[in-house]
């Protein structure tokens, strides 16, 4: 992953600027952390196109672990090698952990935490809205083929309407989409990317 | 054996089955946490399952929360490395073979193969947090939809539909 191209577009962060961006992502990131992070990454920095955050982030959603953060041990190491992996993991958890010391410090003092404020509820509903914007962005500038929207539809379907368990979603899922997309690529002939030519 | 190193050893094993994040790996945690040692009741689990929603960043840190309750500071020290390290070391490794594959032809298809599978998650965790939210009345649906469009049509930042969000929940709740 580290060789490929910089499209103009995009550009490589310092190793400051790599915490940082992390920081903000795991401070900002209520509920939508996935979208957050590409808010900051491919929007607001730029490190990364759309594609590129996409497809490490379906690789981050295959492992076990949350997908932001195997991304971001990814996206660190493809910058700065394992500096970059610690430093963007580190910047990541930094503010919830000491958020969450918090909460647990009132937690053991009054053993309860405080009714939420209706604020706070505004404030998920948004954040709701805020994923649900974000998968649709990330649909339309993708140009997916229909069998990859059929697939998106159906890991929506088991997951959001039916509740399937998450690893049974990506285990039948993802065989299945590699096998379409891989056969669009041998059709295409010699294109790289089934995804991206037509 | 040390409680510390039970853990230790238990958030590790939970990280290597955690696809999909800490949703996924919840009724095994509460098996191990609750029924196999015993270490909180069905109550506080819930309770703490709450407490580190309330918090931002990624929702695995709901297993820092449970390794304070059962240990204080060095548990929840314990069972937030238990629970990242494996999974993060595993995604390193990943990282690696993509790169020593990134000529093979079929690299990027497989790759891309996995996007709608991600991006369908994520709409789907959108839809269940639109869910909970449709629980404290309609007027939060329609600031879903707001936020939705806001965030899909324009490049702002989304910290102005969260702040919007919160007012308007203040206001009218």
């Amino acid at each position: 992953m580290p060789a490929a191209p910089a499209t103009p577009e995009t550009r490589i962060p310092g190793r400051i600027e790599l915490f940082f961006g992390y920081l903000k992502i795991g401070l900002l990131g209520f509920g939508g952390v996935a979208a957050w992070a590409r808010h900051v990454l491919v929007e607001e920095r730029r490190w990364l196109t759309e594609r590129e955050y996409a497809e490490i982030l379906g690789l981050g959603q295959v492992l076990p672990g949350p997908n932001v953060g195997n991304a971001a041990v990814m996206i660190g190491r493809r910058f700065h090698g394992l500096q970059g992996a610690l430093l963007a993991t580190a910047g990541i958890y930094a503010a919830p952990l000491c958020i969450l010391i918090g909460l647990c410090l009132l937690y053991d003092r009054y053993g309860q935490l405080p009714q939420v404020a209706p604020a706070m509820e505004g404030i998920a509903a948004a954040a709701a809205g805020m994923v649900i914007g974000t998968a649709f962005k990330m649909t339309g500038r993708l140009k997916l083929e229909p069998e990859a929207l059929l697939v998106l539809a159906l890991a929506t379907l088991g997951a959001a309407v039916l509740r399937l368990p998450l690893p049974l979603i990506v285990l039948v899922l993802a065989p299945v989409s590699i096998a379409c997309a891989l056969r669009r690529a041998r059709q295409a002939g010699e294109a790289p990317s089934g995804a991206r030519t037509r | 054996m040390s409680l510390l190193l039970q853990l230790l050893l238990s958030f590790a094993v939970l990280s290597l089955v955690a696809i999909g994040g800490a949703n996924a790996v919840l009724p095994e945690m509460h098996r191990q946490v609750v029924e196999l040692h015993g270490w909180l009741d069905d109550a506080t689990f819930s309770q703490l399952y709450a407490l580190a929603q309330a918090a931002p960043g990624p929702n695995i840190l709901v297993a820092s929360v449970m390794g304070w309750r059962i240990a204080g500071g060095p548990g929840m020290a314990v069972a937030t490395f238990g629970m990242l390290a494996p999974a993060a070391a595993l995604a390193w490794g990943m990282a690696g073979l993509v790169h020593r594959l990134r000529g093979a032809p079929w690299l990027k298809p497989a790759q891309a193969g996995l996007v709608p599978v991600a991006i369908g998650l994520i709409l789907a965790a959108g839809i269940t947090m639109a869910q909970a939210a449709h629980s404290h009345g309609v007027l939060m649906l329609l600031i879903v939809a707001a936020s939705a469009l806001f965030v899909w049509r324009t490049d702002r930042s989304p910290l102005w539909v969260l702040a919007g969000g919160g007012i308007l929940g203040a206001l009218l709740l």
